[in-house]
């Protein structure tokens, strides 16, 4: 199910109608006005990005990087080949706002891009699609092909001198290359295993050339900033957090789905929006930016307004925009077990710390969870986060030790019981 | 030996990238190798790397690093459970000892007939349809309860 309440990306699409992510459907939206403009007009690189610069448009997969600042690191009087890259390799536990934006809008992501590629001087793009999502996929090779056929990608878009061409990449089942240098390992036909950085994509990326990198909503948001005027953009949220956002609410809520709106809205506006609470439980505790972030109990939650700034300064951070909403009956044991497994499983296995490191983590989590805690695992797992957080190539490893920390600073009661007593401190009910 | 099917579609993979970057369609070539075989024997690995005048190596540590590729026979039914966090907050597990209970095999087994065979999956980045199943890699099923796991079983031929 998609909710979408008012914004930027899902304005006016109506997602019942089967027809809704065509070309003519966009088209009737308002869709490539924004491109047509811009082409037609011959505009300035440096105005386009600009615009995007003014609209406070921050990266939407997770790490919330001013956008505008990222294009304008790609040198674009670099004379040889240059990339541009979509991120649609949406696997962060709780996050499924790109599937929605393949389904329901395809072509403001290709504006986007197509934008994005003018305003760098790249005449080649891919969008790497998460693998576990196949009929978008379909889905967006067919509307390339729309795009292609009405003169919107190719040789001379609409008339003009700029040539650009978009690829669909599809993945098959590794979490990492949703981090952006593994990601690019993995066009290139190789594991998705991330590169030690410096040199960054901007210098160093795809085939060795100028890349940039940016999230399927940060791309798909483009299109509006161009048409609107970045201060539209940036009055839909608060000072340095422009924008609307996507917001996917998963776990213990009666409407599950994904909800567009401004950032800066109430964390409770969002939750009543999304049904309340189910069975009218007693909200215990939300993860509010993916299963890396940390977790933050009910109180503090219930306070804070959703955007990069206030949940940072609570700490916790927006991430993707995934809320997991946990009642009271969840075991904060059980939980983390299962989120500990997680990043072992995905851990690349390129970096000592992580690969060593998310096994333990999830040991002794494990043996907690199963009566056969001791007295010194607290400590144990503090130390083993200790030794692994800031000391791998990527953030996957810290992505590991955000939930054991705040799970067991927020929740440590329930460890303490589990392993004094051999069993969940509440009588654990996943749903 | 692939299909002249199967190469007509790796060709259109292979032109999306610069000529001098074959490799960069192993992925591609290697699902839709699968797609025709039903799984990566090694020699059907090594007809993907010859097809793409790559080493064979290349194409193993790919087809051993990405998780759907199937290393070994699958039942004619892949089903892949998601069990992650927000799956299991919506019905994920439950689903899962459904499936388990129904099928009579665990995790990571096929049933004995070669019909179905069950693993459990991470996060397939569709947590608002929870729970969710893929089946054979390509086909979501949402909001897997007890009910639509019956109806959609009763599907498979």
């Amino acid at each position: 199910m998609a909710v979408f309440v008012k914004g930027v990306i899902f304005e006016g699409v109506d997602t019942s109608d089967p027809g809704c992510w065509r070309l003519d459907a966009y088209r009737a939206r308002g869709g490539y006005q924004s491109l047509q403009q811009i082409v037609q007009s011959n505009k300035p690189q440096e105005e386009v990005i600009a615009e995007v610069k003014n609209s406070g448009l921050r990266g939407r997969g997770g790490a919330g990087f001013p956008s505008g600042l990222k294009w304008s690191f790609m040198p674009r009087s670099f004379p040889g080949d240059k990339y541009v890259v979509c991120n649609t390799d949406e696997g962060e536990p709780g996050t499924f706002k790109d599937r929605d934006i393949m389904r329901y809008n395809p072509h403001a992501l290709i504006e986007g891009m197509i934008i994005a590629a003018y305003a760098m001087g790249t005449k080649v793009g891919y969008n790497y699609i998460h693998g576990e999502i196949f009929a978008e996929y379909l889905q967006f090779e067919e509307a390339l092909a729309e795009a292609r056929a009405a003169g919107l990608l190719g040789q001379n878009i609409l008339g003009s001198d700029f040539s650009f061409e978009l690829y669909a990449h599809h993945g098959y089942g590794a979490y990492i290359c949703g981090e952006e240098t593994a990601l690019l390992e993995s066009i290139e036909g190789k594991k998705g295993q991330p590169r030690f950085k410096p040199p960054f994509p901007a210098s160093f990326g795809l085939y060795g050339k100028p890349t940039t990198i940016n999230n399927t909503e940060t791309f798909a948001s483009v299109p509006f900033i161009l048409r609107d005027g970045a201060q539209k953009f940036l009055d839909l949220g608060k000072p340095n957090n422009g924008g609307t956002k996507l917001f996917s609410i998963s776990g213990h809520v009666n409407r599950p789905g994904n909800y567009e709106i401004p950032l800066g809205t109430p964390f409770a506006t969002l939750l009543e929006m999304a049904g309340g609470m189910k069975d009218g439980k007693k909200l215990k505790a939300v993860i509010p930016g993916g299963s890396s972030a940390p977790v933050l109990p009910a109180d503090v939650m219930m306070d804070l307004t959703m955007d990069y700034d206030a949940i940072a300064k609570a700490g916790s951070m927006l991430g993707s925009g995934a809320v997991i909403v946990m009642n009271q009956d969840v075991c904060m044991v059980r939980a983390l077990e299962r989120l500990a497994y997680f990043y072992h499983e995905e851990s690349c296995g390129q970096c000592t710390p992580c690969r060593e490191g998310t096994g333990w983590l999830y040991r002794i989590v494990h043996r907690i969870e199963h009566g056969e805690g001791r007295p010194e695992d607290l400590d144990l797992l503090t130390s083993v986060g200790n030794n692994m957080a800031g000391r791998t190539i990527c953030a996957l490893a810290d992505a590991a030790v955000f939930p054991v920390r705040s799970f067991t600073k927020h929740f440590k009661k329930e460890f303490e019981y589990h392993i004094e007593h051999k069993k969940c401190m509440v009588e654990h009910q996943w749903c | 030996m692939l299909s002249a099917e199967s190469r007509a579609l790796i060709d259109i993979e292979v032109a999306k990238y610069p000529a001098d970057q074959k490799r960069s369609a192993v992925m591609s070539a290697l699902r839709i190798a699968q797609q025709e075989k039903g799984w990566l024997a090694t020699e059907t690995i090594e007809t993907v790397a010859d097809y793409l005048g790559i080493p064979p190596v290349v194409a193993y540590e790919i087809a051993t690093f990405y998780n759907m590729y199937n290393l070994r026979p699958v039942g004619k039914y892949k089903l892949t459970i998601c069990t992650n966090l927000p799956c299991a907050l919506q019905g994920g597990v439950n689903a899962a000892e459904y499936l388990e209970r129904k099928l009579g095999i665990k995790l990571g087994e096929t049933t004995p007939d070669g019909k179905f065979t069950l693993l459990e999956g991470e996060c397939m980045g569709a947590c608002g349809d929870a729970p969710v199943m893929l089946v054979n890699n390509h086909k979501m099923c949402s909001r897997m309860t007890p009910e639509a796991i019956d109806q959609k079983l009763a599907e498979f031929e």
